[in-house]
């Protein structure tokens, strides 16, 4: 009998199409997913005169640059120009593209699911970090560089040692008003923004079988925030009801077929990880970031951190996040006043996310300014549909069109020098969101509770007598 | 690109830990075609005032030709952008010493022949202690994984098939296009034992 093998090794053997003598593995690509940030990539295929090995596998999103208003109109040039690049490219190589008018478009990991070209036992790479979100359902997703992504188009391989495999825990269940994005602050926040690096993480445990697709992908969307560039969910019932009839996914006896094959990608019984950690559902509180890295993030009952008092290795860091955020160590967390809002993004910018949004703002009114874009044009259409965007203009807040937005600030949805967002997003680095932004990431239900205090709460005072 | 396996640079200490590739390079830069030069956006933020103006206070503003950046741990993590590395390669930079980087930085860095060479903490503080805030020269043997400054030697961690890249300057396509046969066989496999893997689709 053979060994019990993590999903990992499943998901890593199926696609090795050979070994080299240094252990580096040459690997199928079944999904490859290109954005306007790709410009690069397509360059070094024009310089060798190259074709894309597999445009049927290739798909192009308009996102990173999308703009979120007046989208018949770009104003500015360089923006017009990345998404026209695209296009041209796209229209070269004859691939299918989700372009700014298309029903179908949004940020390319919210789509990928949405369309169902994301499935379980697939391996799915993209020139973008957060790639690992697609992992949610099973699959191998990671993000790469330019180099590797022109090097997907012209053999639709890649080359990689497989990484060493992890396995978290979230035991027992989430309380009240607690997400998938407080487990993974919450994790990121223990172990350090390095402390996955080289694995490849595996998330189990009955809180996470107990989340949605919406809130695995949010959970494996920030593995590479912990250092980890795969992150994953082993494929369940929930996983198959939310594919159920997609567009681009398996029909009929394919979809059996496919089935059976995707209930054996779980972890055997007694496969051993190369690292452990358990966590406890019931310890997780709504958490929020207070520095300048994902992992300088607090329960929201938490104060700010006294630099002296920290690990010697994290002083200078405190130091530091603390000087660049404009905050007084040692201050609670809870009350610090926010000047704008965001809820989107990549990480939380599904139609889940917004209703927990709106669960928090219904009725009630925003006292600082924000903006809300849909993660793609058809949670745009859902949310609209069951009325939530009522519920966000009439809090005051702004709603707009769908793409990577404020989260990196490439369309120009960028905050100010030195205000402080609110922001469902996943990264808090310095100048992420513009130059000199201060960002709070927390979950969009917080993001909520932000603006309707005009400052970091704690949603659960909000919830009591809303049903979740 | 051109393989190498000795560098003789000067190297230059900036003792900050988890520089990402946002402040490698800020994204409102990354439009830009490649064939323009990234050198000047490298940690744009850090190194300019409002106005543009090179600040006179930071280590990288103050010496000129450095090549080696000795660095804190969790360099290069965050976003793929391989702009990151751009930035670095443009502005001269051969390699990159720190206890840790990230792994899609990392990856990068090989692909366009920049060295991310991984030491403990101890020695980047002796490194550090030997420099005293001003640039030197350090040397570099990536056949024997070997970093000499002043009276240190050490040796770095180095992936060995990416050593070999970088010693042979080895371009991942032409290597693959090798393998085309095998691919093909794997496809056809693939494609015949699991067909849903293939997008069934609209169009």
């Amino acid at each position: 009998m053979s060994p019990p093998r993590t999903m990992l090794d499943k998901l890593w053997a199926s696609h090795e199409v050979l070994t080299r003598e240094d252990g580096v593995s040459l690997l199928w690509v079944d999904r490859h997913l290109v954005h306007e940030g790709s410009h690069h990539a397509f360059a070094k295929l024009s310089e060798r005169d190259l074709p894309v090995a597999e445009p049927g596998l290739t798909f192009a999103v308009v996102d990173h640059y999308a703009p979120t208003r007046n989208r018949s109109r770009i104003a500015d040039p360089n923006i017009a120009g990345m998404i026209e690049t695209l296009r041209g490219n796209a229209a070269r190589h004859n691939l299918r593209i989700f372009d700014l008018d298309d029903p179908a478009q949004g940020i390319v990991h919210v789509i990928g699911p949405e369309l169902g070209l994301t499935l379980p036992g697939l391996l799915i790479t993209c020139g973008d970090s957060h790639t690992s979100t697609h992992g949610a359902f099973g699959a191998l997703a990671f993000g790469i560089g330019a180099t590797e992504v022109a090097h997907v188009l012209a053999t639709q391989t890649i080359w990689q040692r497989k990484p060493k495999s992890m396995r978290i825990n979230i035991d027992g269940s989430l309380g009240a008003g607690v997400t998938a994005k407080d487990i993974a602050l919450n994790w990121i926040a223990r172990l350090g923004t390095g402390g996955a690096q080289g694995h490849a993480v595996e998330y189990a445990g009955q809180a996470v079988r107990d989340l949605t697709m919406e809130g695995r992908m949010t959970l494996c969307n920030l593995s590479i925030e912990g250092g980890a560039r795969f992150g994953m969910v082993a494929p369940d019932e929930v996983t198959f009801a939310y594919l159920n009839g997609r567009e681009y996914a398996p029909m009929g006896q394919d979809n059996d077929t496919a089935q059976k094959t995707w209930r054996g990608l779980a972890t055997d019984q007694g496969a051993v990880f190369d690292r452990e950690v358990t966590f406890i559902a019931a310890d997780i509180a709504p958490t929020v970031t207070w520095g300048t890295s994902p992992e300088q993030a607090l329960p929201v009952t938490a104060k700010i951190p006294v630099p002296d008092q920290a690990d010697p290795a994290k002083k200078h860091s405190t130091r530091e996040a603390l000087d660049y955020m404009g905050l007084r160590p040692g201050r609670p967390l809870a009350g610090i006043p926010v000047d704008q809002v965001f809820i989107g993004s990549c990480t939380n910018g599904r139609i889940e996310d917004l209703r927990e949004a709106a669960l928090v703002l219904s009725g009630r009114r925003a006292c600082v300014p924000g903006l809300i874009s849909p993660g793609s044009a058809r949670v745009k259409a859902q949310a609209e549909a069951e009325g939530l965007d009522r519920i966000f203009k009439d809090a005051g807040l702004e709603w707009a069109a769908s793409g990577c937005s404020m989260c990196v600030g490439m369309n120009g949805d960028v905050v100010g020098e030195g205000k402080r967002c609110a922001s469902s997003t996943n990264r808090n680095f310095r100048g992420r969101q513009g130059r000199g932004a201060r960002t709070h990431l927390m979950s969009p239900a917080m993001v909520a509770a932000a603006a309707v205090t005009g400052a970091i709460t704690d949603v659960r005072s909000l919830l009591k007598g809303r049903a979740a | 690109m051109a393989g190498w396996t000795q560098h003789r640079g000067q190297a230059l200490v900036l003792a900050i830990d988890n520089i990402d590739t946002d402040q490698l390079i800020p994204a409102r830069f990354m439009s830009v075609p490649r064939s323009q030069g990234y050198g000047r956006y490298l940690l744009h933020d850090m190194r300019r005032d409002e106005s543009e103006k090179l600040t006179a206070d930071f280590p990288l503003n103050r010496h000129e030709g450095v090549s080696i950046l000795i660095t804190g741990q969790n360099f290069g993590s965050g976003s793929s952008r391989e702009a990151a590395v751009y930035a670095l390669v443009d502005a001269g930079f051969r390699a990159v010493i720190a206890p840790s980087f990230g792994d899609i930085f990392a990856n990068n860095a090989i692909n366009n022949g920049l060295l991310p060479a991984q030491i403990n903490e101890s020695m980047i503080s002796q490194m550090k202690e030997v420099l005293k805030g001003v640039s030197g020269e350090l040397s570099i043997d990536l056949t024997r994984n070997q970093l000499k400054l002043g009276d240190i030697t050490t040796t770095f961690e180095l992936d060995k098939g990416w050593r070999v890249k970088l010693i042979n300057g080895w371009d991942d396509i032409d290597l693959t296009q090798q393998h085309k046969r095998t691919i093909g066989a794997h496809r056809n496999l693939r494609n015949q034992s699991t067909p849903w893997a293939w997008p069934t689709g609209p169009d």
